[in-house]
Formats: structure tokens, sequence, C-alpha cells
């Protein structure tokens, strides 16, 4: 079993979900943004996605554009990233990191090179956002030879037939987009969420983990019910982009992993 | 279908967008091959358009510069002032057979704008066009006009506020509103099958270049120029000459203030490999990877990226590409306006700055073809502008 499949098998055990927490890297700036992780895992986050800045993040919404563009004006860049994924995954060695980029800071690196770096590293995957499975062989060779996992997205959009083709390819988990739109805090899911995850997981040979528009523990707690994980990260930054002292709204963002957390058993 | 052109085009978007973009693909293949559909839109080219468009000896200028032939192909004459609305024209009737109500898209000069406004207002459709807040400024005119005709323009100010963000924030809008909205791209970039059906719909512009080419002067050009930004009305020309080996193909890209001050649009001379809005491309980027600003006089061609096709054209050596620069192509702005009386747009004198470069140094019998992609009036408030800060440079 690797990494990936021993945390969702723990979280399975513990008949919860797992929480992957979404980080716009280099946010507010690369100290900063390292701390960040190291609080939210701290906070109970199983699963970093590392969020690699891009300055034209077209399936993000405002909030992680926003701190997009404040890493990159601070000099966030994949080098560096890559050197604070390094120090995490020691720091950090049963946390699962995924990699989260757009294909052209990606491709910009070398994916050969890069998929040998995450390797070296102890980085677990990579999820391109804008490479749909049509396009995958160019990134996917690379991942298999540097036994990392390519994480693929399926969308409300997506046929059933056409999320088994996805799903079968699959290795680690997949992540089931929850709305058709790009990122950011929903005030509400749409009710066939929970309907629609089930059809997935029970065509999906790996986990599920959804994302898109969770605001809070309680539409976390809905989805935890039905997915396999949980993928927060819109609502986390939100804490992080209001205006005052970084340390307060570092807290603040904690406090609401740590809500987050306390929210994906499905005991209660 | 092959997605691609060599390593170039594809597919590179978030998953929400496939199916949305296999459903295109279907019915645009289908219409291709449907009578019905092309007679309406060559019946509309012609009745609505107002094609086809002149093709023009420009003789005054050619005599001044003492060289090659220099023809114009009018597409300056179409309805709404540029060859855009071939593809508006082209995509409304796409988005009407798929039963879409609402249309979007990006513009950059306002012309792709206000060429899909236009036909908004002819087929009833609503319409919103997404359009950087610097090309607000720049090009208020058009602006106007989209609002004339009842569209709704949406101020992007994220990033460098021009075409690029703007064409993030349609296919954003997109991502969110497919199911009743058709997202009309204004040029041959994108994800397939864009590239595929906008050079489809303006490839018009170079069957009938060729004809009446062969009809005015019994042969076929020697050179074929367009400007390039995305490379729409280049692709449209190019198309009718590809199988042509003996007509040279030249694409002129935005130099802006020159190649090496960096502040320039020219994605093929100066750019190199990456993937942006749906597409492999060749990309204006920094050492990370990160989309560069762009810079060019003319709004049309300030664009990080290039139609994959051109990029593929451009690595088989079937097209060369080159670069004409800010003031170049304003004194070819001029020279068009004082010799033949036509005033042109800023992104069709970069084509025309390359004829006026290059002609004099050729014989009398060989034909250059210039795409004068659209004309200028939209650009008055912006020559006047650059005028004035060329003044104060001293």
């Amino acid at each position: 079993m690797d990494k990936i499949q021993k945390i969702f098998a723990s979280c399975a055990g513990a008949d919860r979900a797992a929480l992957v927490i979404f980080c716009s890297c280099g946010y507010p700036d690369m100290a900063s943004s390292e701390q960040i992780i190291d609080d939210a895992i701290a906070a109970g986050a199983d699963i970093i996605e590392l969020g690699v800045p891009f300055s034209d993040p077209m399936a993000d919404g405002a909030a992680i554009r926003q701190a997009s563009e404040v890493a990159l004006h601070n000099g966030a860049t994949l080098k560096r990233i890559l050197a604070m994924a390094e120090r995490l995954c020691k720091k950090h060695p049963d946390t699962g990191f995924i990699l989260f980029s757009y294909m052209n800071v990606m491709l910009n690196y070398g994916l050969e090179a890069l998929c040998g770096e995450l390797r070296r590293i102890g980085v677990d995957g990579i999820l391109a956002v804008d490479l749909p499975y049509e396009e995958k062989a160019e990134l996917a060779g690379p991942c298999r030879a540097g036994g990392l996992h390519l994480i693929p997205l399926v969308s409300p959009a997506t046929s059933l037939e056409r999320a088994a083709m996805i799903m079968g390819e699959a290795t680690g988990f997949v992540y089931s987009v929850n709305v058709c739109g790009i990122t950011g805090i929903r005030e509400q899911l749409p009710p066939e969420v929970a309907g629609r995850l089930a059809a997935l997981k029970e065509r999906s040979p790996v986990p599920v983990a959804a994302g898109f528009g969770i605001a809070d523990s309680a539409s976390a707690k809905a989805i935890a019910r039905v997915a396999d994980g949980v993928v927060v990260g819109s609502a986390v930054i939100s804490k992080l982009l209001v205006p005052g002292d970084l340390v307060e709204r570092r807290q603040s963002a904690a406090a609401l992993v740590g809500s987050l957390a306390g929210s994906l058993s499905r005991h209660a | 279908m092959n997605t691609h052109y060599g390593i170039y085009g594809g597919q590179y978007v978030a998953e929400t967008l496939m199916p949305i973009l296999h459903e295109l693909e279907k019915e645009y293949l289908v219409a291709r091959e449907d009578p019905a559909f092309q007679e309406e839109f060559r019946s509309l080219l012609k009745n609505y358009v107002g094609r086809e468009s002149a093709f023009y000896y420009a003789r005054r200028l050619s005599e001044h510069l003492g060289g090659a032939r220099i023809y114009l192909k009018r597409e300056d004459l179409n309805h709404t002032g540029a060859h855009k609305i071939n593809n508006t024209v082209g995509q409304a009737l796409l988005a009407k057979r798929m039963g879409k109500t609402r249309l979007i898209a990006e513009t950059g000069a306002g012309m792709h704008g206000v060429a899909t406004a236009t036909v908004a207002a002819l087929f009833g459709f609503e319409c919103e066009v997404f359009m950087g807040t610097t090309d607000i400024d720049r090009q208020a005119v058009n602006v106007e006009r989209m609002e004339t005709l009842g569209a709704t323009v949406r101020p992007v100010s994220e990033g460098s506020a021009t075409l690029k963000d703007a064409m993030n924030e349609a296919l954003r809008d997109w991502t969110a509103r497919s199911a009743d909205t058709f997202y009309v791209i204004g040029t041959v970039a994108g994800p397939h099958p864009y590239p595929l059906l906008v050079k489809d719909f303006q490839s018009v512009i170079g069957e009938e270049a060729r004809r009446q080419c062969l009809g005015q002067t019994g042969r076929l050009p020697d050179e074929v120029v367009a400007c390039v930004g995305g490379g729409s009305n280049a692709m449209g020309i190019f198309a009718g000459f590809l199988a042509d080996h003996g007509v040279g193909l030249t694409g002129v890209e935005a130099g802006g203030e020159g190649i090496a001050s960096g502040k320039h649009a020219a994605s093929i001379c100066g750019g190199r490999v990456g993937v942006l809005h749906g597409s492999k491309t060749y990309l204006l980027q920094d050492d990370d990877g990160q989309i560069l600003e762009t810079h060019s006089v003319s709004a049309g061609l300030d664009y990080p990226g290039v139609g994959p096709e051109h990029c593929f054209l451009a690595d088989s050596r079937r097209a060369r590409y080159v670069t004409v620069d800010d003031t170049e192509a304003i004194d070819a702005f001029a020279m068009l306006a004082r010799f033949e009386g036509i005033i042109p747009a800023l992104e069709s004198s970069h084509a025309l700055a390359y004829a006026i470069r290059t002609a004099p140094a050729q014989s009398r019998d060989r034909i250059i073809v210039v795409n004068l992609s659209g004309r200028g009036d939209k650009d008055m408030d912006n020559i006047r502008r650059f005028r004035a800060q060329q003044a104060e440079k001293g």
C-alpha cells in the first residue's frame, strides 16, 4: 500500500472522510505559506494540495486568483515551491502531498524533470487542472515512471460513461468537482451532489474526493457522508485574504481546518 | 478526429468544459457537411456582410515604392469594418443550431466584440462581451458600438487587463454556463475545435483573394501577407493558398517597441512552446512559465499566444513569420491614407508595413497581396495618443 492508499484506508477504518486542503503556495509569501501548511496539517489535514500559482488561472474563482497574484508578486516560483515541498515532506512523513498546477508552469519546468524531482522529494502525485483525459498521455508517462499518481478530475458535466473511463485509469484518488464552474465557495451545494457521488463511488476503483463550493463544516459534513475525501480550498484561503494581522488570519484559517476535520466523521 | 497540428493545439481545458467541446465538435462536423447550413452561411456573407470584398491594386502606393505590385484584400469594407464578422456569422449559426440562447465573447480591439454583438442582435441572442479595462480605455468607441447593439460589456481588470485576461474570464463564464451559452471565440486559438472552425469560417477570404487575383492579374501572387495576433485573418487568407507551393505566406507579428526591448507581442518570433487558453502554442512567458504582459500599439495584436496552426506552419516552414514594430506600423497607416485614401486598422497596418518595407527591392512583375483585415476609424484616438507620446519623447 502506498501513502495515499494508507491515508484513505485509515480514514475509512475510522469511518470518516479524508480531509484534503488546497493551499496557495507562496501566499502571502513563501515562508508564511509553509507555516500555513504546517498549521493545516496540525489542525487535521490528511492530504495537502500544493497549489502552484499561475498568471492565467482560468479555472479559478476570485479567492484563489487573488492569492495567486499576490504569491507571484512576492516571488513564488515552481523551484521555490519544490524546495518548500521537500521540507514539508520531511516534516510530515504521514501527510499526502499532491502538486496542483496548470500545465504551462510544469511544461516550462520539463515534465520528466519535474516528475523525477517530485519522486525524490516524496510528493505523491500531480493534479493538472487543464489536462483532461484526452491530453493526459504526455504527463501520465513521466508520472508512471516516477511512481506518481496523476489525479483526474470529473465534473457534473461528465457523463457517467465518461467518468467510468476516466476513473478506470486512475490511481491514488479521483477529484470530483461538485459544481460546474470555477473554484470558490457556494452558499448552497446543489441537491443532486450526494446522488452523483454515490454513482461515481460505485464505478470508481479508487477513492473519490469531492471539492468546489464547500464553505464550512456543515457542507463538509454533508459531503463526508457520501465521499471518501472532502477537498476545501477557497474557504480556507478566504480566511487568509481578509485584511489584518497575519498571525490572527493564520489562526482563523487553522481554526476552520480544525472544524472541518471535526466534521468528517460519519458516526454522529 | 485529430485535434492537434503537429504538437500544437489540442484541448487543454478543465474537465468541466470537455463535454461541451465534444458537443460542439460533433455539431460542427455535421453542419460543415450540411448544404443547408453552408447555404445560409454563404447567403448571410453575401447579403448581410456584403461579400465578396474588393481586391484592389494599390497603384499609387506601389508606384511610389517602385517595386513589387501591392494588392489589398479589402476586409475593411465588410459590415462592421473587419474580417471578424465572417466568423461570428458562422458561429452564431452554430449556436442557433445547438439551441443556445446566449453568446459570450472576448475582445481586444473591440472588433470581435462588435462583430459578436452584431450577430447577437441579428439572431436575437443575449450577448455579453468580456473586455480588459486597458482596452476599454483605448477603444472607447467600440464599447459604445457594442452597447448600442444591445450587448453588455463586462470589464476585466485582472492581470494585464487586455485580451488574454478577457479570454480567461470568458472561459470561466462558459465553464459555469455552457448549458445555455455559446462561446464565440474570435480567433484561430483556444481549444479544438475552435482553431478548425474559425479557420473554416474565415477561409472565404483566401478563396476570394485567389480567384480575384487570378481574374485580375492572370496569375497567383508571389507572396500573401497578413498580420498575426491570434491569427484568424492570416489563417483565413492563407487557407486559399496553402496548396499553392509557389505562393509565399508571411505572417506579421507585433514587434511593439522591438523584440530586444521585451515589449512586444510576437509569440512565434519571440516566444516558447507552452499551454494557454486550451491550446499548445508559442507563448510569451517568463523563466518560470508565467505568461508575460504583451505590448503593441494595436490592441488587436496584444495577445501572448497564437493559433496552433500558425505554430505548425512556422515549424514546417510553409509560412514564415516576421515582426513590424509600433512606429513602422504607424507610418504604414499614414502612408496608405495619403496614397490610397484608405485608413487601415493598426493591426492591418503591420502587414502593410512589411509589404512597404520589402516591395521596393522586388521587381515590378512580382505581386504581393496584403490582407487589409480592418478599417482604422477605431484607431484615431490611439494614433493621436501615440503621436503625442512620441512628441514628448522628442
